[in-house]
């Protein structure tokens, strides 16, 4: 991220009064749909998926990888969303969370869990964490507490605690696949 | 109490062998049984009323199941759950800019000018070529149409400083351009001309600054003695009764600044209207508070400010009174723009600006008899609050209250000082004082036992406090309190007394070298036994007279307005609970309306784990009240106290609209009248009831990394009626973690007055990775005398007095170390074994 001006004592003089902000046409498939939009090449993608595509699930919690409120799937794996640049997500396939439900109605079963599970409170880490489970149950499709304590690790929770989050996804896991009605709930 | 007819005992017990023949099929046939005898029931209360609009008996076993799971004590679905796992709930960066009808489609982004000093005078500013500065908006004190005070307690907090810098990162000007990049290029651009005055940055420093005989301006720093605020409880006769002691136990114990770390930062979205009047959207705990604090920073009356709360990711007290400040900046800014601006902090500004868990240090002196009887207790209770008074006096009122733990002692002194510093303004942190001075007296009951010979368990269970005994302000405990079955409890879940004793020759043996592979490890287990006051204390609820209101429209939807926000905890959910119940409607007809200055009345602030127990006891009176007037007003619609349906509900309030043009019920609180508090003695019924728990940690330390590992962790507690079970195992599972990260991990490293790790790489909160497994149990004691809706407490601030104290007991076993300060991290530890081997010779 950009770091700003909390030293502002320090500044530095520049001599010029404006920026050039060279742009690139980034191209990439978001959430199954090809997409095109014109956006600076070290945007970070999160950017990119909040403010040109509109796609606010996709949450800002650090800025700098360590919180994973910004996780989405790129090319089918877990990446923070606020560290790739732009024009490193040219060509990819991303997956965010409004890409994860199958339909209006619906909730995947994972989203289902943390509902029936009291996996989301406060709900600002939730898209990141429910893409978090995914990517673990894709590479692990019934893994242990220590599994999941081990893949989610890189998504922080300040309310819950992680537990009712342990269960959700073990939950899910039982859920042998199956989408569940409930969406509008 | 309904009496079942005695025609159906028949039924259901023809009903009994296909059960046990078809046992697959039997929880299903169990409930469609209880449907239909609801359905009957329901039947028959609509024949006895005489009307006939209903339906099929297929929607009624809908209801009712939809009914049951809504019930208080059920755990119903988390309502706004479904937008949360989609991505669909909007927080406050997530709104577009004419979001609510703003019709404005480009904002001003803002960013904050701050003191890079602690203490300063400002002379000039200065703005450095680099950015178009034409196109800036530029806000300073002098843009103030109103006060510049942070409206709080004591309006000593300026909006935007205008000569005075009295911390490091205190608002100096606001920056603003429709490109969030050029107005974060500006900020760095502006030179500050600053003459530095010389910061005080230490509590104690501060408390003897400012009363020495010789005080000159650089050592009095806030009011006249750098005191916020000061008190003493006093009980019996300290003074006298040291004569009639065995042992005396003293000990020094310090808490340290813990980041609230909510996962989305501060921010606010604002605007004005034509005729003058300010909107605020944003995360935000209390939309009353920063209501008050806008209507004097714009000279507004009330009518023309409105607050709205957005969606909130988390909150633990850190969105408590620092929002006012960020909506005040945002306004001020949208004011001078003319268009809607917004503020929203990244995680550095927001771990470096506001406010923490402010820093404690606490003397325990205590005397006992040989047999463990506690007679004795002089606390002497400090908190540095930061430069400004913000909710100082009022932490400082509940840490001294707990200060003296859940004991029976008949002479107490507790003296309590919050001091004024050059520190970044401490604020409401989860707990709210308690955790520091339940830290203190926790880690010195493990002291005191070893000094006196005996267990940690014994010495607390002789002197655990029961109903009928007092506590340090002379409160009797009118309610049933049975702490001793809350510790056994939590020994028993945790295998206490077996691990202590094998933990202790395990230790032994590892530290003679017999540890074999283990020899550098060493393991313990330690208890914290602990009381949270639930409610305001003292007076506040009665002076804070909080409403609620609850109406009903043309479609016969029940709305309840309150402006207790949803934070995480389960307001919305809650709420529905205790209206669905009351009413005997599905959740579907209830609406809890969001947080709106315009639309919802002060029900007070989202504090002090009050929402249920007060907020709830408020939603509950009203809804009662409402179905009465229902019932009351007559019109053929008879809404029997028990067993009518949605329809009939709505038929009944569209009657009472055409006649009467509205239904609405207010309710305010009414002081229970048997809860009597002196706020100049401190003495009486400090909180009208309280939360009671006995929680056990089990730790291992590495003795090569010198690290700790929480490995399991039991909480038992007792918090009245339980109105959602998963919701509040939610609350204590997730304060538990932040007690870990309080104990173990959360360290603000101070740099002349400025935090210099204001980054979740380098202040780091437990992972997933390092809380342990969390067992937590209810256990419900009779309590007639119990006040919110069923009789619920609160809960939320509980969990964090407990844990770390409990944690660090059984760090202290693990190591044999006197181990008094928190957070205990790796480096601490260290440092403590060698203080201990240059004591050791
Ligand atoms: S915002 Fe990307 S990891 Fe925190
Ligand atoms: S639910 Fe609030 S941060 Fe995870």
């Amino acid at each position: 991220m950009s770091t700003h001006g909390h030293d502002s004592h320090h500044a530095t003089t520049t001599s010029s009064g404006t920026f050039t902000r060279p742009l690139i046409e980034l191209r990439l498939r978001v959430n199954g749909i090809d997409t095109v939009c014109v956006v600076h090449p070290m945007a970070r993608l999160l950017d990119v998926l909040r403010e040109s595509l509109h796609l606010s699930g996709t949450k800002e919690g650090c800025g700098e990888g360590e919180c994973g409120a910004c996780a989405v799937l790129l090319n089918g794996e877990l990446v923070c969303s606020c560290l790739v640049p732009a024009l490193q997500a040219m060509g990819t396939e991303v997956t965010t969370i409004e890409g994860v439900a199958p339909s209006l109605a619906t909730l995947d079963r994972v989203q289902q869990a943390f509902v029936d599970c009291g996996g989301a409170q406060c709900g600002i880490c939730t898209p990141g964490m429910i893409l978090a489970a995914k990517a673990l149950l894709t590479r692990c499709p019934q893994p242990t507490e220590a599994e999941i304590r081990e893949g989610l690790a890189g998504n922080l929770c300040r309310c819950t605690g992680y537990t009712k989050i342990f269960s959700s996804v073990l939950r899910a896991c039982q859920a042998d696949g199956a989408t569940t009605e409930g969406g509008e709930r | 109490m309904r009496i079942r007819p005695q025609g159906k005992q028949p039924r259901q017990a023809e009903k009994q062998p296909s059960h046990s023949r078809l046992a697959g099929a039997r929880p299903q046939e169990t409930d469609c049984a209880n449907a239909q005898l609801d359905a009957v029931a329901a039947t028959q209360a609509l024949t006895q009323g005489g009307d006939s609009a209903y339906d099929s008996g297929v929607k009624i076993d809908a209801e009712a199941s939809a009914l049951r799971a809504y019930a208080i004590g059920g755990s119903p679905p988390r309502r706004e759950g479904p937008e949360k796992v989609r991505g669909q709930a909007l927080y406050v960066d997530d709104l577009p800019a004419d979001f609510y009808g703003t019709g404005e489609v480009e904002l001003v982004h803002g960013v904050t000018v701050r003191s890079p000093v602690a203490r300063g005078r400002l002379r000039a500013i200065g703005f450095l070529p680099g950015v178009p500065w034409d196109e800036i908006v530029v806000v300073t004190a002098a843009d103030i149409p109103g006060q510049n005070h942070i409206a709080l307690l004591e309006n000593d907090q300026p909006c935007l400083v205008s000569g005075l810098i009295n911390h490091a990162e205190e608002p100096l000007l606001i920056l603003g351009h429709p490109d969030r990049v050029i107005a974060e290029r500006a900020r760095t651009l502006v030179r500050l001309e600053i003459d530095p005055l010389p910061p005080q940055l230490d509590l104690d420093d501060s408390l003897r600054r400012g009363t020495k005989p010789d005080a000159g301006p650089n050592d009095v720093i806030w009011g006249k003695d750098n005191v916020f605020k000061t008190f003493t409880i006093e009980k019996g006769d300290v003074a006298a009764a040291w004569a009639g002691v065995d042992v005396i136990v003293e000990g020094d114990y310090e808490t340290g600044a813990q980041e609230q770390l909510y996962i989305e930062p501060q921010g606010m979205l604002a605007r004005v209207r034509p005729d003058g009047s300010v909107e605020v959207f944003g995360s935000l705990q209390c939309p009353y508070y920063v209501h008050a604090a806008l209507m004097a920073v714009f000279n507004l009356p009330a009518d023309k400010v409105r607050i709205v709360q957005t969606e909130t990711g988390g909150g633990f007290g850190g969105k408590e009174e620092y929002p006012s400040m960020i909506a005040a900046h945002t306004a001020l800014l949208a004011r001078k723009a003319g268009r809607p601006a917004k503020i929203v902090y990244d995680r550095l500004e927001d771990m470096v600006a506001t406010t923490k868990r402010h820093p404690s240090r606490t003397h325990i002196k205590t005397g006992w008899r040989h047999d463990g009887t506690l007679v004795v207790q002089d606390i002497d209770f400090r908190l540095d609050g930061g430069a400004y008074m913000t909710l100082s006096p009022v932490v400082l009122s509940r840490g001294g209250l707990h200060a003296a733990g859940p004991y029976a002692c008949d002479h107490v002194r507790v003296r309590a000082r919050a001091a004024a510093t050059n520190m970044p303004p401490h604020g409401a942190f989860r707990g709210f004082g308690a955790p520091q001075s339940v830290f203190a007296i926790e880690r010195h009951m493990d002291e005191a036992a070893a000094k006196l010979g005996m267990s940690e368990i014994a010495l607390r269970k002789k002197n655990l406090v029961r109903d009928g005994q007092t506590l340090s302000t002379g409160q009797v405990l009118r309610e049933r309190v049975d702490m001793r079955a809350l510790l056994d409890r939590a020994l028993a879940l945790s295998g206490y007394e077996a691990k202590r004793a094998r933990y202790d020759e395990e230790n032994r043996r590892a530290a003679q070298g017999q540890g074999g592979m283990h020899a550098q490890r060493r393991r313990g287990i330690g208890v914290a036994t602990f009381m949270h006051g639930a409610g305001f204390t003292g007076s506040g609820e009665r002076y804070l007279a909080s409403k609620v209101t609850v109406d009903c429209d043309a479609t016969g939807q029940v709305h309840v307005r309150a402006s207790s926000t949803e934070i995480g905890q389960g307001t919305n959910t809650i709420f529905t609970q205790i209206a669905a119940e009351i009413l005997g409607l599905p959740p579907d007809a209830i609406t809890v309306v969001r947080p709106d200055t315009s639309q919802v009345p002060n029900s007070g602030p989202t504090v002090a784990s009050r929402t249920v127990m007060v907020v709830g006891g408020l939603v509950a009176r009203a809804c009662q009240q409402l179905k009465t007037r229902l019932v009351e007003a007559g019109q053929g619609m008879r809404l029997a106290a028990a067993g009518y349906r949605p329809q009939q509900f709505r038929a009944a309030v569209q009657a009472y609209l055409a006649q009467h043009g509205t239904l609405s019920v207010t309710t305010e609180y009414e002081p229970p009248p048997d809860v009597q508090w002196d706020d100049k003695a401190y003495r009486g019924d400090a909180y009208a009831t309280y939360a009671w728990a006995a929680y056990v940690a089990e730790v291992e330390v590495d003795l090569v990394t010198y690290e700790t590992r929480v490995l399991d962790f039991v909480a038992v507690q007792e918090v009245g009626k339980v109105v959602h079970p998963i919701l509040a195992a939610g609350q204590i599972e997730g304060g538990v973690a932040q007690g870990v990260g309080f104990a173990l991990y959360e360290k603000v490293a101070w740099r002349e007055g400025r935090m210099a790790n204001g980054q979740m790489t380098n202040y780091i909160m437990p992972t997933s990775a390092d809380v342990p497994p969390i067992r937590v149990e209810f256990i419900e004691v009779e309590n007639p005398r119990l006040r919110g809706p069923g009789g619920a407490k609160g809960i939320g601030e509980l969990p964090l007095d407990g844990t770390a104290p409990a944690i660090l007991n059984a760090v202290a076993q693990a190591t044999g170390l006197r181990l008094n300060q928190i957070p205990l991290l790796p480096e601490d530890l260290l440092a403590a074994y060698a203080r201990a081997g240059l004591e050791n010779g």
